[in-house]
């Protein structure tokens, strides 16, 4: 099987979120960054298992700059074999996805696996835009991936509950949480990503159809007020008169 | 023209696309055209739509189209909205609408908005929305630059109201192409409300101990009609299911309230929860960050507490209604 995995990078979970030049910038001041977790810990970490199955190998990709490399280092150090990197600066998820579909385009992969949304901007967007760029299947939100022969048995979440789902390939899919489980580089991977391939390649041109103008923080809840434990009529009453939610 | 996809659920329209479709209406008043509402496979009750604001429901009965199939979805939708000039498609912000966003901004060169939490604002010319980025810690405006926008209207951003009468549905003929999916089986808890629309969610952490102690959690629930929901330590060990997960790896909500009992308030917790517009908080520790993002607080024992809660819901309950 040939597998590609899209990988992004987003700041920490925990990094602090500020906008500077009147608010039209993302301030990356002291934010640490990571791979996004559905990449890394769901996409990423099945698409091995199903070449540990099925033999054959796992290429990951990434649309951005040169200081990026390091979320590709840990992919590969977590075993993909090989990666590619669209030398830019990602803008917008069309942006990406026309990259991604440029470059999978006559490398006949038989699954794309993209992460449900990244972190920060949380678009939900790239892996659908990459299978109708490549006019393929797009199971999304997709926590369980099996095979039985060469067809693929996909469950995704659905609101309340799960679909099942057959496809034959090839597909794109975009991960969520219990796929598989995070998986620890060791040493031993650490080492040997230093020397597997990494393909730079210039990007396709393209024109983004909608950009970010302007980001604000929500003002923070001015002060919460504590009600008696033993008196939660009280607690009713104030969710219903001054709250209005009950 | 605006074109609202709106969702069915077992033949019936989806409660949450009376909003969509309501928001459509609105979108097309500040675009100073009119909306109208696609309904796609078989449903009995789509001439709803029209007393929500859609001048007219078209509908595709195929049903070949009773099955969710991201890429089918795309080429319909894209061949009815390119047909009749559509400018804005709106689709709900749910699993499928997600599913089918990307696609249809490829298919219709259109500018994606996902997850619009307001209506738009026209500057010149362009039409301009607002999302919540960063798992709900910031918003951001969205400038839609390409003729056609595709925008998924997240649940709860705006009260739908009832403007006018139904309408007539109006089947219209497409032609559908082969799905390479295949749906096998679709579970789904029944009578309850999915969190994603839930108005009212009551979510436990760590704090409960134990799994055999969720009772009073769902008593809560079931008193106020609402969804229950939970930390993700609790999802990861089992104790609750993973769907009920909420927060920046979880499943991101807005409810109306939403009430945490033993739940520190971790920041990825936060971030999937912060957005619902009322915040009640129960834990014993005074210094649980979660207070602090919090509209009413009650510090103490969560086991004396929640019953206590739910008895004064009962009691409210059975005065008010
Ligand atoms: C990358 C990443 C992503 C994550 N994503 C998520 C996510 O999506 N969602 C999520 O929830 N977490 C997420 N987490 C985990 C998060 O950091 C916290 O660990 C988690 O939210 C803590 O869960 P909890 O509040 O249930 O448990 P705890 O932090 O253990 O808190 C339990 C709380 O219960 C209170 N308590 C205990 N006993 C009682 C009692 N008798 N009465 C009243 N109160 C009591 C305690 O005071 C405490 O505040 C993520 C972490 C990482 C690193
Ligand atoms: N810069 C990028 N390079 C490669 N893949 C990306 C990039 N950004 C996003 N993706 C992929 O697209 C998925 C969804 O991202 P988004 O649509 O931006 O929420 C991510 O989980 C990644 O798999």
């Amino acid at each position: 099987m040939k597998i590609l995995v899209a990988i992004s990078q987003t700041p920490e979970t925990t990094a602090r979120i500020a906008f500077k030049n009147e608010g039209t910038i993302f301030d990356t001041n002291g934010v640490n960054f990571i791979m996004n977790p559905y990449d890394e810990w769901y996409a990423l970490v099945r698409a091995l298992e199903l070449k540990e199955q099925k033999g054959g190998s796992v290429t990951v990709i990434h649309c951005g700059p040169p200081a990026n490399e390091v979320i590709i280092r840990k992919a590969l150090a977590i075993g993909a074999d090989d990666a590619v990197r669209i030398n830019m600066e990602p803008l917008s998820a069309h942006s990406i996805a026309i990259q991604i579909a440029a470059y999978a385009k006559d490398q006949s992969f038989d699954v794309i696996f993209a992460g449900k949304e990244t972190i920060d901007y949380n678009e939900s967007l790239v892996g659908g835009m990459v299978a109708e760029l490549l006019d393929l299947p797009f199971i999304s939100h997709v926590s369980k991936l099996v095979y039985n022969d060469a067809v693929a048995s996909v469950t995704r979440d659905i609101e309340g509950g799960e679909e099942e789902i057959e496809v034959t390939g090839p597909y794109v899919v975009s991960a969520a949480k219990g796929l598989a489980e995070q998986r620890i580089p060791n040493m031993r991977g650490i080492m040997s990503a230093k020397t597997k391939p990494l393909q730079v390649i210039t990007p396709v041109p393209e024109e983004s159809t909608a950009d970010y103008i302007h980001f604000q923080v929500p003002a923070a809840k001015t002060s919460v007020k504590m009600v008696d434990p033993n008196n939660m009529d009280e607690l009713v009453r104030l969710l219903h008169e001054e709250a209005k939610v009950i | 023209m605006v074109l609202v996809v709106a969702e069915t659920l077992e033949g019936k329209i989806k409660n949450s696309s009376f909003e969509t479709v309501y928001y459509g209406s609105k979108v097309a008043e500040i675009l100073g055209t009119s909306c109208h509402a696609l309904i796609l496979g078989p449903c009995s009750d789509g001439g709803r739509l029209g007393s929500f604001g859609a001048k007219e429901v078209w509908q595709v009965e195929d049903q070949a189209l009773s099955s969710f199939d991201s890429q089918v979805y795309t080429k319909v939708i894209t061949q009815i909205a390119k047909e009749q000039g559509a400018k804005v498609v709106i689709v709900a912000d749910s699993s499928n609408g997600k599913s089918i966003l990307g696609r249809l901004s490829i298919a219709l060169n259109a500018g994606p908005v996902r997850g619009a939490n307001k209506l738009p604002e026209l500057k010149d010319g362009k039409l301009n929305f607002q999302r919540p980025v960063f798992s709900g810690k910031a918003i951001a405006t969205c400038r839609v630059n390409s003729e056609i926008a595709v925008i998924s209207l997240m649940g709860n951003s705006l009260k739908p109201q009832s403007t006018g009468a139904e309408v007539a549905v109006k089947a219209i003929n497409v032609e559908i192409p082969a799905s390479k999916t295949k749906v096998i089986k679709v579970e789904r808890s029944v009578g309850i409300v999915p969190l994603p629309e839930a108005q009212i969610v009551v979510s436990a952490g760590r704090g409960m101990k134990d799994p055999s102690n969720w009772g009073i959690v769902e008593d809560l629930a079931a008193v106020l009609g609402a969804t229950t929901a939970c930390s993700r330590p609790v999802a990861d060990s089992g104790w609750r299911p993973h769907h009920e997960h909420v927060g920046q790896t979880g499943i991101a909500i807005r409810p109306n309230l939403y009430i945490a009992i033993g739940i520190s308030g971790a920041i990825q917790h936060l971030a999937g929860v912060n957005s619902s517009k009322v915040i009640v908080v129960i834990n014993k520790d005074p210094e649980a960050p979660f207070f602090k993002a919090a509209d009413y607080g009650v510090c103490g024992d969560l086991f004396e507490i929640v019953p206590k809660f739910t008895e004064a819901v009962k009691k409210f309950k059975s005065t008010h209604h």
